[in-house]
């Protein structure tokens, strides 16, 4: 049934249908109405899992990373600090090759302290080895969580579903619910390989030395990029199934004919989307192209969607200090591989909660405001009429 | 269905990397085997991971699993929580050394109990970082010599004091809480037993000599150990509820410097006039836990080692210290 | 450039409520959303995110369209806006962006609270939603009756979908609590309808 609903209750939704038997979390903005929802269906009967207040960010990484390897599906959530607290847990969920599945709540990290989105937490895990999946919507989010878990059980590495802050997770938007038993025929029981069990004794994340460790982190990347044709399959089998696609690892925006094309992630997007159009009405031969699955990086779809574009504009809400955008880095590693020699443009901005309205990609598109960093180009300021500017 | 050989079926078998006469894998060879392969266990960073799983091989015949230093106790939440969703019933037993619950794992080991996981929680004691290489921690007791609190021209060790971690973990109320070390075995056994048959969180800490770190004979491991006892410098407790029930009482008081000065990382302390005050200062604090916990109280019916040839394997040793008000403590998170 | 792409989307409005922290800002941008998406919009609806302070001016924004809402922007040029404290028209610059002709629904007893409205045709309707609130809810809560205002004023949804909104919304806290709301909105859409009356 399609509803209004806040992105965070859709979100928690979406888990419930899920049916994980161990839900552990620590509250911080803006991830809290994810959880709280959480504990209230616990609390009512409506999820029969345990609940679990941690102590920590880390505690609580590390309480689901426990739960799966003891056979129980499990759900974290967190954002910012939180995520870089659980930094070394997550890192350790990969290696173990443990099918986690999260929700980053996308935020700024301090100093200076700032609760709003951008993409500086989950991209500061990017080389974590968790698939990372960057939603544009709250149907998204709600459609790509369920498709999660069978992603990470099928590949055996942890997923990240990375939602924009307030942005989406404070946004009441229509949603359409699966039901409960499609969401069963659609995930099979929950089963992982290595479970801990004393009829089967194992022995889980014990010692490794020069002459096979390589060896563990190049079965992550044949892994990482085995997901990607999961991925895709998974993205056309839901489609079919309950008539919603994203795309899989990239989601193209009439890219007829686009000879520029403006790429970049999250919510975002929908305003690429609108200006696209109007561009369009304007005579302009411009497409979006929205980068969905940034780990593992698509690089053989990304040429292939890219290969006839004159220009190409990397807009993203993160950047390296003292490199520049590691998006546009990546796309254009990827396109000079495959011989083509587009110059990318990269745009940084949307830091902090900064917002980038159609205008400003418009400016952005008309070239005007180039600012001699080197890194790369800041969007300007969203120009509002009687006051002050970004809020 | 068990195809292993039942003379020699070790939870923790032979084969592993530990020095000889560590005093870890003597007490975690002890506890395990107590505790049997039906249970899963959790190890934190630390000697006991690096020398039972080196480089793929594993000496644990039971489920095993180690993530990071600080998080033990949080996965042995999980899987006790995974237990619970999914109806089965073991033990899951932590193990970690000193900095994985002094320090580096307190919190999380404080979250644990404060949830009420049905948990059992063994800090094997070596007193410093001897994984690494021997540097302090907020176990190490003051004027140990460590590579990171050496003995100087202005130092005499470390400077500050051993950390009371039982206090701390007994404030949290929990079901049960209880020190051990090595050269009682059947007091171990006794408590390690009461352990498996109570719900909830409890925590067992053994003190594990390291003759590495401490320096001293490979062959003086359980004799440093009983020492520890005697001397009044590791009382051996049991804590119900944050309520002292029991302690194990001493035929006399031996001076800490028959324990001091079989361990090299002491050594430095007998040099100076300063070290020395620095061995008047564990005297003195050995004496207080006489005092505190009444180990040389005159109506003391046990002694150590009377306790040592109890019927009762040691249980017998210890007195019963009646509680005013026995305290529900809701356990199962 | 504007006006044009208002071409391309019939139909579209944006609302922005002001007011401060505890007065029911959010639930009031949410509850004007579920009505218009009950009535068959499209229909979105956030705050301005901040913290959640008791007292602290806060922001909520909605947008109510016929087409599908991509844009997770702030709102920058409302059609209206409903101001749930007068006072804060003081300090801070409330009607910024509103488009000529736009309609401001002003929590107020007094005309004389109303802003410069800087020659743009601006449409004032004051409503004394505190006493409305006093009245109906037994405390000074402007939010639904600002509502009903709103909804009297604009048209942009059906009063008797924003009642049923409400009453569902609000189920969980009681029928008593169902009934003073919806007497709430009720009457803070007779006075629009009379203000307009005098106007006009």
């Amino acid at each position: 049934m399609r509803k209004l609903l806040e992105g965070s209750h859709a979100v928690a939704e979406a888990v419930r249908l899920c049916r994980p038997q161990v839900v552990a979390a620590y509250p911080i903005t803006p991830q809290t109405h994810i959880i709280e929802r959480l504990a209230q269906q616990v609390a009512d009967g409506e999820l029969a899992a345990e609940f679990i207040s941690a102590e920590s960010e880390f505690g609580a990484a590390s309480l689901v990373l426990g739960a799966v390897a003891a056979g129980a599906q499990a759900f974290t959530a967190t954002a910012s600090q939180g995520l870089l607290l659980m930094t070394e847990v997550l890192y350790n969920i990969a290696g173990m090759r443990l099918p986690v599945v999260m929700v980053c709540a996308n935020r700024a990290l301090g100093a200076p302290i700032n609760i709003f989105c951008d993409h500086q937490d989950s991209m500061a895990l990017r080389d974590a080895g968790w698939i990372q999946i960057y939603v544009e919507s709250n149907q998204e989010a709600v459609d790509s969580l369920i498709q999660a878990y069978r992603l990470a059980e099928t590949c055996e590495l942890p997923v990240m579903i990375c939602m924009d802050g307030f942005l989406l997770t404070h946004t009441f938007e229509p949603v359409t619910l699966p039901t409960q038993s499609a969401v069963d025929e659609y995930l099979p029981a929950f089963r992982f390989s290595r479970t801990l069990d004393p009829a089967r004794p194992m022995t889980l994340g014990g010692g490794s030395e020069a002459d096979n460790y390589q060896e563990y982190r190049v079965a992550q990347q044949e892994a990482m990029e085995n997901a990607e044709t999961v991925i895709e399959a998974f993205d056309a089998e839901f489609s079919e199934q309950f008539g919603r696609s994203y795309g899989g690892l990239l989601q193209g925006y009439r890219l007829d004919g686009a000879q520029t094309v403006l790429l970049g992630l999250g919510s975002l997007m929908g305003t690429v989307r609108d200006v696209v159009d109007t561009l369009r009405d304007e005579g302009e031969a411009v497409g979006a192209l929205r980068l969905r699955c940034f780990r593992p990086f698509p690089a053989q779809s990304l040429v292939q969607s890219l290969s006839t574009a004159q220009r190409i504009i990397v807009l993203e809400k993160a950047f390296s200090v003292g490199a520049g955008g590691m998006v546009a880095a990546e796309v254009r590693a990827a396109l000079q591989q495959a011989g083509i020699m587009t110059p990318v443009e990269s745009v940084i901005g949307g830091l902090g909660g900064r917002d980038l309205t159609a205008d400003v990609i418009q400016a952005i598109f008309q070239g005007t405001t180039t600012e001699p960093f080197r890194v790369g180009r800041f969007a300007p300021d969203p120009v509002e009429e009687g006051g002050v500017g970004h809020g | 269905m068990d195809k292993r050989d039942a003379f020699r079926h070790n939870v923790l078998t032979s084969g592993h990397r530990a020095c000889s006469g560590c005093g870890e894998a003597m007490a975690a060879r002890m506890v395990t085997d107590l505790i049997g392969p039906d249970a899963i266990y959790i190890n934190a960073t630390g000697c006991l991971q690096v020398f039972t799983t080196h480089n793929q091989q594993t000496a644990w015949q039971a489920p095993w699993i180690h993530s990071v230093f600080a998080n033990a106790a949080a996965v042995a939440a999980g899987v006790e929580a995974a237990m619970r969703a999914r109806g089965k019933e073991m033990p899951v037993v932590v193990q970690a050394g000193d900095g994985g619950t002094f320090d580096i794992g307190l919190q999380c080991l404080s979250g644990m109990i404060e949830r009420g996981h049905d948990v059992l929680f063994v800090c094997y004691d070596n007193e410093a970082y001897m994984n690494t290489g021997v540097q302090r921690s907020s176990s190490t007791p003051h004027g140990v010599r460590t590579t990171t609190s050496p003995p100087g021209r202005l130092s005499q060790g470390k400077h500050h004091l051993k950390k009371d971690v039982i206090s701390i973990i007994a404030a949290h109320h929990l079901p049960y809480a209880a020190t051990a070390t090595i050269a009682y075995f059947p007091d171990l056994k006794a408590k390690v037993e009461k352990a498996l048959g109570i719900k909830g969180p409890r925590f067992l800490h053994v003190l594990s000599p390291c003759p590495l770190g401490w320096a001293h004979d490979s062959a003086l491991s359980v004799t440093v150990s009983r020492l520890a006892v005697e001397t009044g410098l590791f009382p051996l407790l049991e804590l119900e509820h944050g309520d002292l029930t029991g302690v194990m009482r001493l035929a006399e008081q031996k001076p800490v410097q028959e324990y001091l000065r079989l361990q090299g990382r002491f050594k430095h302390l007998f040099n100076t006039k300063q070290g020395m005050e620095e061995v008047r200062h564990l005297q003195a604090l050995a004496d207080a836990h006489i005092r505190h916990y009444g180990l040389l109280e005159a109506d003391t019916e046990w002694d150590t080692r009377r306790a040592m040839h109890s019927a009762r394997h040691g249980r017998g040793g210890y007195a019963q210290v009646t509680v005013s008000a026995p305290r529900e403590v809701k356990n199962g998170g | 450039m504007r006006n044009e792409r208002e071409a391309v989307r019939p139909c579209f409005h944006e609302i922005r409520f002001h007011g401060r922290g505890g007065q029911g800002v959010v639930s009031a941008a949410a509850l004007l959303a579920l009505a218009a998406f009950e009535d068959g919009y499209e229909s979105q609806a956030f705050p301005k995110f901040g913290s959640e302070r008791r007292g602290a001016p806060v922001e909520a924004y909605v947008r109510i369209s016929r087409k599908a809402i991509r844009s997770h922007n702030q709102i920058y040029t409302p059609d209206a806006v409903v101001i749930q404290d007068a006072g804060l028209l003081r300090s801070e610059p409330l009607l910024r962006g509103l488009k000529s002709g736009g309609l401001v629904i002003l929590n107020s007893e007094r005309r004389a609270d109303g802003g410069n409205d800087e020659d743009r045709n601006l449409r004032w309707l004051y409503i004394p939603a505190s006493r409305i609130g006093e009245r109906c809810l037994g405390q000074p809560l402007p939010n639904t009756a600002l509502l009903g205002a709103l909804v009297a004023a604009s048209g942009w949804v059906k009063l008797a979908t924003l009642e049923q909104v409400v009453a569902s919304h609000l189920a969980g806290k009681g029928e008593e609590v169902v009934k003073a709301n919806i007497n709430a909105v009720r009457e803070g859409h007779r006075f629009a309808l009379q203000e307009e009356e005098v106007d006009s």
